[in-house]
């Protein structure tokens, strides 16, 4: 198998709280892979750490509150991330490793045309002339599917709409053709006709460039549409991992159970539809306070005593090939329970 | 089963002015027709689902219905009572029957307020209740919304996104009302939660009967709890059928590729997704004649689309559509 581009080892990011209620275990000793090429969804709610894992790796934490805890390990390229001096960091940042964020008003400057924007990154990383980078851009936005981009080039980030700014965004990520772009929820704003279009934007784009995309989401749906594999992520922990269709056939862990069964479907009749929805009960925990043993436990149906006592490793399913499917929950051990609960 | 309409809108319009130039100045740009002619009704104990995407003007219908907006144009009833015509104390009495409950929960909540005085300061107003009989109500309410009595002392800042919602839902139904606008409630809710939220209407609605006007983007949302769908595009409503109908077979190009861009939780699914080109026009400027013609991929799309705006006509028996082509679905 080929060398991992990105690898993720224990990973803490930890967050002191301002109230002196406790320390914000955000993100708990999260462990993956992320090989070159591929497309690998990050999926969880709310407070899951899937963000902060993002930003983790481009070391992005601001510090003070937050802080990667030693012993966490990231390393992209054969060298470790979190012991960069900074102005490797810079090299790598934006250059090898891109980002896109959920909303693109926010994340572009008000102030500067897009074309300039855009430009930025090959202006620093690769050292092109201003005019030459302008071109650069243009190429850019003609990529990503602007229409008139000689004269969209010129304009301010308000005088676009929505998904305009998203294709600025990913342009601006990819002039520099990073081997690996983390897009945190790039389509979650844009309305469903214009999230299709990036969606099937970021699919061409990464076939054509052979680029690794990480896609962070909240959204089912668009998983099962992209990733080559998925990391499910509950209370800053990786709670199962495999690949999509895999999961999607098979989820064995009770969080990821009934994530899949909680949401709305269009591909199932009206008639079967109608009546309740299955509902995960109760909510996520705050991070200063994650249950102890398995923390899904106190919301989970098939919870017995060692679940409270005792917090799971990743154990690997039987099915597959090692390593590929792997589940944070003691059900492994005892599968007979689950039929049981049935 | 008949039902007689409890909600009836009929040729609702809502314009808006258009932007000026800065300070003023210049020439007003063009009227922006946020509701062109809107018509629905709403059988007592149903849901219509009303779906679109961002500035379709579905929102503004939700409250134009309510008078939270004054509409244009329009007839609008609720149990026969004409609430257009309506002013002062009558229109005040006819509030407490119609109800919104807004998208987010932490917007739409004074911060400075706890759980119980946001919930007995309707009651307060449409005096519904003494002050120790309020204590009692607000305790039924959060009861039934499945939230602990003990809430009533939290402020929203303390509560999660779900139960905000759930006090939001609490507040709408305090005035025992016999309609409810639902603005995208489970939008900004985590999936898991979202389904609870969804449970909790549905319980609510057979419960007390209520008649919902359900306000959403995500057509699975819509597919979960509405009886009838009705879909907005520009400002105008497209389709409107009976929810089994409209999703085992649109009628109008937009319904259908709406339905196929939302992503389906399924990897192996085979579905032929249509990307619709380009964005939504601008409804400052609607294209002439089928307002969705620049963007319509259906197949027979020809002359006429550009020039004549095709009327929303019943296509079948309860099925309307506004497509020159609705005879031949794509």
């Amino acid at each position: 198998m080929t060398e991992p581009l990105l690898r993720v080892r224990d990973l803490k990011t930890y967050f002191v709280t301002e109230q002196g209620s406790g320390t914000a275990r955000a993100v708990d000793g999260v462990s993956f892979d992320v090989y070159p090429g591929e497309t690998l969804g990050v999926v969880g709610e709310s407070g899951c750490g899937k963000t902060v894992t993002s930003l983790s790796i481009l070391r992005l934490i601001p510090e003070p509150p937050g802080h990667i805890r030693p012993g966490s390990f990231i390393e992209f390229e054969g060298r470790n991330l979190l012991t960069l001096a900074p102005k490797e960091l810079r090299a790598v940042r934006g250059n090898r490793i891109a980002m896109i964020f959920q909303e693109p008003m926010t994340s572009l400057n008000p102030v500067f045309t897009v074309g300039r924007q855009i430009a930025e990154a090959a202006i620093v990383h690769q050292r092109l002339s201003r005019k030459a980078a302008r071109a650069r851009a243009i190429e850019m936005l003609t990529l990503v599917g602007i229409p008139d981009p000689g004269e969209r080039v010129d304009h301010y980030p308000h005088q676009m709409s929505g998904g305009m700014r998203q294709r600025v965004m990913i342009a601006m990520a990819l002039i520099c053709h990073p081997q690996l772009l983390i897009a945190d929820e790039p389509t979650t704003a844009l309305d469903v006709t214009i999230q299709a279009q990036i969606l099937e934007l970021l699919d061409r784009l990464q076939r054509e460039l052979g680029m690794a995309v990480m896609l962070i989401t909240h959204d089912l749906g668009v998983v099962a549409g992209s990733a080559d594999r998925v990391v499910v992520m509950y209370a800053g922990q990786v709670v199962e991992q495999a690949p999509t269709t895999e999961l999607f056939a098979r989820p064995l862990h009770p969080y990821t159970e009934g994530l899949l069964a909680s949401v709305p479907r269009l591909d199932t009749r009206v008639s079967q539809v109608r009546g309740r929805l299955h509902s995960i009960p109760g909510q996520v925990p705050a991070a200063t306070a994650w249950p102890a043993g398995c923390r899904f436990h106190p919301r989970c149906p098939y919870a017995w005593d060692r679940c409270a006592m005792e917090e799971p490793p990743l154990l690997d399913s039987a099915g597959g090939e090692a390593g590929t499917h792997t589940v944070r929950c003691w059900l492994l051990t005892e599968p007979q329970r689950r039929e049981r609960h049935a | 089963m008949t039902h007689a309409p409890l909600v009836q809108v009929e040729g609702l319009v809502k314009r808006f002015p258009g932007e000026r130039a800065l300070f003023g100045l210049g020439r007003a740009r063009r009227t922006v027709h946020a509701v062109d002619g809107v018509s629905f009704a709403i059988a007592a104990g149903q849901t219509l689902g009303l779906v679109g995407e961002s500035g379709c003007g579905k929102s503004t219908v939700g409250r134009a219905i309510l008078r939270l907006i004054e509409p244009d144009a329009g007839r609008i009833t609720l149990g026969g009572a004409d609430v257009v015509a309506l002013r002062g104390r009558e229109l005040r009495a006819l509030r407490r029957l119609m109800q919104i409950v807004f998208q987010d929960p932490y917007g739409s909540l004074n911060p400075r307020m706890t759980v119980q005085q946001t919930l007995a300061e309707p009651l307060a107003i449409h005096r519904l209740a003494t002050a120790a009989d309020a204590k009692r109500r607000v305790t039924a309410l959060l009861e039934e919304v499945g939230l602990d009595p003990a809430f009533g002392a939290a402020y929203p800042h303390e509560l999660s996104g779900g139960q905000r919602q759930r006090v939001g839902i609490a507040r709408a139904l305090s005035v025992e009302p016999q309609f409810l606008v639902l603005d995208e409630p489970v939008s900004a809710l985590d999936v898991s939660v979202q389904a609870q939220v969804l449970n909790l209407l549905a319980d609510l609605q057979r419960k007390r009967r209520l008649t919902y006007l359900f306000i959403a983007h995500d057509l699975a949302v819509v597919k979960h709890i509405a009886d009838d769908v009705a879909v907005m595009y520009l400002g105008k409503i497209v389709e409107r059928a009976p929810a089994t109908a409209l999703y085992a077979g649109p009628r109008h190009p937009y319904t259908t590729s709406l339905l196929s861009a939302v992503p389906v939780p399924d990897p192996k699914a085979q579905r032929q997704r249509i990307v619709l080109e380009g964005e939504v026009p601008s409804p400052a400027a609607p294209p002439a004649g089928c307002p969705f013609n620049p963007r319509c991929p259906h197949p027979k799309k020809n002359d006429r689309c550009r020039t004549e705006p095709p009327a929303l006509r019943e296509v079948v028996p309860g099925r309307f559509a506004a497509c020159h082509f609705a005879e031949q679905p794509m």
